[in-house]
């Protein structure tokens, strides 16, 4: 819950010229609840708060002991931590109106390069240097072919999904690899954790201040917004539409590149069937977290929102001893509850 | 045309509001059988919210729709088809993948247990393109390969191809030729013949003068004038009712002489040399100096916009080329154009000159983000100010920076184009069809401005379907026909007859 907590005056400040708020009822608030609310996409944003709650309430009850102790609420935001900077990049991406299929492929293709015995002979600074530019590199693949290809975003992607895929595969031989760096495995030992947080936070934290900070407050932010919401005025007015769709994919290669260490951290290993359904996960958080799939609206907080109800989720049906399937269904509903619900908030205006 | 017959359609007291907007403020139209109903009414004065309610996609939140006398709801596009109502809206909504007999027979096709009867659909379409005097479009033609005339006589009859008795048309003239208006005319004087009644909107008056039997004029969501007559109503009333305050000469007097900047004895900022696109226009050399204005007239399809879009770089030229200054552009490269000091108000202003779903400040500053970063970080409060400020030097209203750009009316759209490139700084401005969409009071207050920005030094090349504009604002005029300049004159030596003639028939005699 502290990721939530501590996204909300950011979701205040990001108030200003919300994109597209329906005039009448921003009126009909007053400028000091709009401000507060920050248009429809702080309302949304609210409202998701206000599932977390519900699902906490949930665990509260239904496992008295085990869900709000700390160390299951330290799982919980391990775990949205590597999915959680995937979803940052993906935002991104989607907000300029794109899409990456290849996120899952390039996290396991980036823990098991950064993995293999040669690189962890450079140490842990070695294994980071890989991680990052194997995301980064794949992420400037991606970029240079539908920028300048062009090919569609679906398309490039797919097929960096399967090469990298393959990729991965063919390093790691099926077999799993094994961290020996001392330093990398010690990031993961509760001896890290700093006050309580584990260090995978701090680096989801600072990933997504970050992020917020570059879609909010820089030109770079407003370029990918401008070419979400419409590359044909964006191109006409001056904005290079083709180089900043290559470095959006590139960014998302890069925040693979950071959560694929995250994930070799976590697990002390590098696997090829790494980031499996991560493409699945970062898209339907984003989504839930009110970022419009054509592009050209969406909020950082959203998305981490919408990556901290969905790892609640999962760990409460884990708690309760659910199946996955059920799991999966209760997701699925959960991604149109949540499209239907931005559809209301933002379509107001005719 | 119109008989003592009763009513086709009575509308009372109609309101709909959306929220924050009260579109329809108790709106009354009769419309009688076999009659053009023109509806004037400036953008946002609710024409469009009216025949959506007439089409049936909007549900009033009040008031009472008789058909034939008898009350009905028009809960839904299909009620209204099926009582006979077509409507033809301003953005086509043909499929372009489609061929021309399938988007005719969209959502009522022909068929048999679910088969597609395409040679029926086909025999039907030939049938109706006839009637419409285009037998010449072929009905398995795809949609998407057709001009913009070509599309209208599709929608045309897409609407024909059910038992009609109204059909709405929303600015149907809007992206016609003058020859194209007159066989929409002559098709719309047949369809009235038969008793077909036919609401009409249009921001050309003198087509309304042609065409219309009688007129309502809606203003703030209300009908301040009922079934005048089209024929014998004085433009200045007309005019007058829809702003509510007299509109004389809405063209600004030209300088006695040319500014400093201007003239003759300046250097040229803009020189473009056997500029060409192969298909699209043959090389073209033009010079614009400082505070001039220069106008392209030309008919749809002369090559104007692909002109103005191969000198501001959105189309890459296959000859020739663009200085600036003496110094040549990068071909085919618009941010090379814009730091130039190029700026461009493009024809589709929605699809391509916003962004609808910001603001109005982010909407005006957009080409100058560089401005207010340091290191990519924007200096937002900056960034807002200036754009505010350039917004009320256009009296552009809402006074509201925060206001999303779509709320705003068609001519306060296009202010925020302008305010961009003016707060950009720009030297040279291409103007597409300025004031496509745009309502009386809001011309004149474009063409005050782009006067004014000439005085000021700032070059315009302007592009208007609309003579009379380019006659008004040019001080020098190209005449294109068939994406070759057939005439180039100042402005003060041409008439609308003498350009009409020359993009009709390309001979100087």
């Amino acid at each position: 819950m502290t990721q939530g907590a501590t996204s909300e005056p950011a979701s205040a400040r990001q108030a200003g010229p919300a994109p597209a708020e329906p005039p009448g009822r921003a009126r009909a608030l007053g400028p000091g609840a709009r401000a507060a609310l920050g248009g429809p996409a702080g309302i949304h944003s609210l409202s998701l708060l206000g599932v977390l709650a519900v699902l906490a309430v949930i665990g509260a009850v239904t496992a008295p002991d085990q869900f709000l102790s700390t160390s299951n609420l330290q799982l919980i935001l391990v775990q949205a931590s590597v999915i959680g900077v995937v979803t940052v990049g993906m935002t991104f991406v989607i907000i300029g109106g794109g899409i990456d299929l290849s996120v899952g492929a390039i996290v396991a293709l980036a823990s098991v390069w950064c993995t293999t015995v040669a690189t962890q002979e450079y140490g842990m600074a070695g294994m980071v240097f890989c991680a990052l530019a194997v995301g980064l590199g794949c992420g400037l693949v991606n970029g240079l072919l539908i920028a300048y290809g062009p090919i569609v975003p679906f398309v490039a992607t797919l097929a960096m999904l399967a090469s990298a895929r393959g990729f991965a595969l063919q390093i790691t031989d099926g077999r799993t690899q094994i961290v020996t760096v001392d330093s990398v495995l010690t990031l993961g030992d509760h001896d890290s954790y700093v006050l309580g947080v584990p260090p995978l936070v701090l680096f989801f934290a600072a990933v997504t201040a970050a992020g917020w900070v570059l879609l909010n407050r820089t030109t770079f932010g407003r370029r990918t917004v401008a070419i979400g919401g419409n590359p044909e005025a964006a191109r006409l007015a001056g904005i290079p539409v083709r180089r900043q769709r290559l470095m959006l994919y590139a960014l998302s290669g890069l925040c693979c590149g950071i959560a694929a260490f995250m994930l070799v951290v976590l697990s002390g290993s590098g696997q090829n069937t790494n980031g499996n359904l991560y493409e699945l996960n970062a898209i339907a958080a984003a989504i839930i977290g009110g970022t419009v799939l054509s592009g050209g609206r969406g909020t950082i907080v959203g998305s981490v929102l919408g990556v901290l109800v969905f790892t609640t989720i999962t760990n409460l049906f884990a708690l309760n001893n659910l199946q996955t399937e059920v799991q999966q269904i209760a997701q699925g509903a959960i991604i149109v509850a949540a499209v239907l619900l931005q559809r209301r908030t933002h379509l107001a205006a005719p | 045309m119109a008989g003592a017959s009763p009513p086709i359609l009575t509308l009372s007291q109609i309101t709909k509001s959306f929220p924050g907007v009260r579109a329809l403020d108790g709106v009354d139209l009769d419309v009688l059988p076999g009659e053009v109903h023109c509806l004037l009414g400036q953008n946002g004065a609710g024409k469009s919210t009216l025949i959506k309610v007439v089409s049936g996609a909007h549900r009033p939140d009040g008031g009472e729709i008789r058909w034939l006398g008898e009350p009905v709801r028009l809960g839904s596009p299909s009620a209204a088809t099926r009582l006979g109502i077509a409507t033809i809206y301003q953005e086509l909504d043909l499929v372009e993948g489609l061929s021309v007999a399938e988007n005719v027979h969209l959502g009522h096709e022909t068929s048999t247990a679910g088969f597609l009867r395409r040679g029926a659909a086909t025999a039907a379409t030939a049938r109706l393109l006839a009637r419409l005097g285009h037998p010449e479009i072929a009905p398995d033609r795809l949609v998407g390969t057709l001009p913009a005339a070509g599309r209208q006589i599709v929608s045309m009859a897409r609407a024909l191809s059910h038992e009609v008795r109204l059909i709405v048309m929303d600015e149907p003239s809007a992206v016609l030729d003058p020859d194209e208006v007159a066989n929409l005319f002559r098709i719309i004087e047949g369809l009235t013949a038969e008793g077909v009644a036919v609401v009409y909107i249009s921001h050309r008056l003198e087509e309304i003068r042609r065409i219309g039997d009688r007129v309502t004029v809606l203003k703030d969501g209300r009908a301040v004038a009922r079934g005048l007559p089209a024929g014998a109503t004085p433009t200045r009333e007309i005019v007058a009712l829809m702003t509510g305050r007299e509109a004389d000469a809405a063209f600004p007097e030209r300088p006695a002489a040319p500014g400093p900047a201007a003239g003759p004895a300046a250097d040229p900022v803009l020189r473009v040399e056997g500029l060409a696109r192969r298909g699209e226009f043959e090389p073209l050399d033009l010079t614009l100096r400082p505070g001039e204005i220069v106008g392209l007239a030309g008919l749809v399809g002369s090559g104007r916009s692909e002109i103005l879009e191969t000198i501001y770089g959105a189309r890459r030229p296959t000859a020739g080329r663009v200085l600036v200054d003496g110094r040549p552009l990068r071909p085919g490269n618009v941010a090379a154009a814009v730091r130039a000091g190029l700026g461009l108000a493009p024809e589709e202003r929605k699809a391509q000159g916003l962004f609808l779903l910001d603001s109005v400040a982010r909407n005006v500053s957009v080409a100058s983000l560089g401005r207010f970063a340091r290191g990519g970080w924007l200096d937002r409060s900056a960034e807002r100010a200036a754009a505010r400020a350039r917004a009320r030097e256009l009296s552009l209203r809402p006074d509201n920076p925060d206001a999303p750009v779509r709320t705003l009316s068609g001519g306060n759209q296009q202010k925020a184009v302008l305010a961009r490139w003016l707060l950009r700084g720009c030297r040279v401005l291409l103007l597409d069809e300025p004031t496509r969409g745009v309502d009386v009071g809001a011309r004149a207050e474009l063409y005050a401005l782009v006067r004014r920005l000439a005085a000021e030094g700032v070059a315009v090349l302007l592009v208007s379907s609309e003579i009379p504009e380019v006659l008004g604002l040019a001080d020098r005029v190209l005449v294109l026909r068939e994406g070759r300049v057939v005439h180039a004159a100042d402005a003060r030596e041409l008439n609308e007859h003498r350009v009409l003639d020359l993009v009709m028939e390309g001979s100087p005699a």
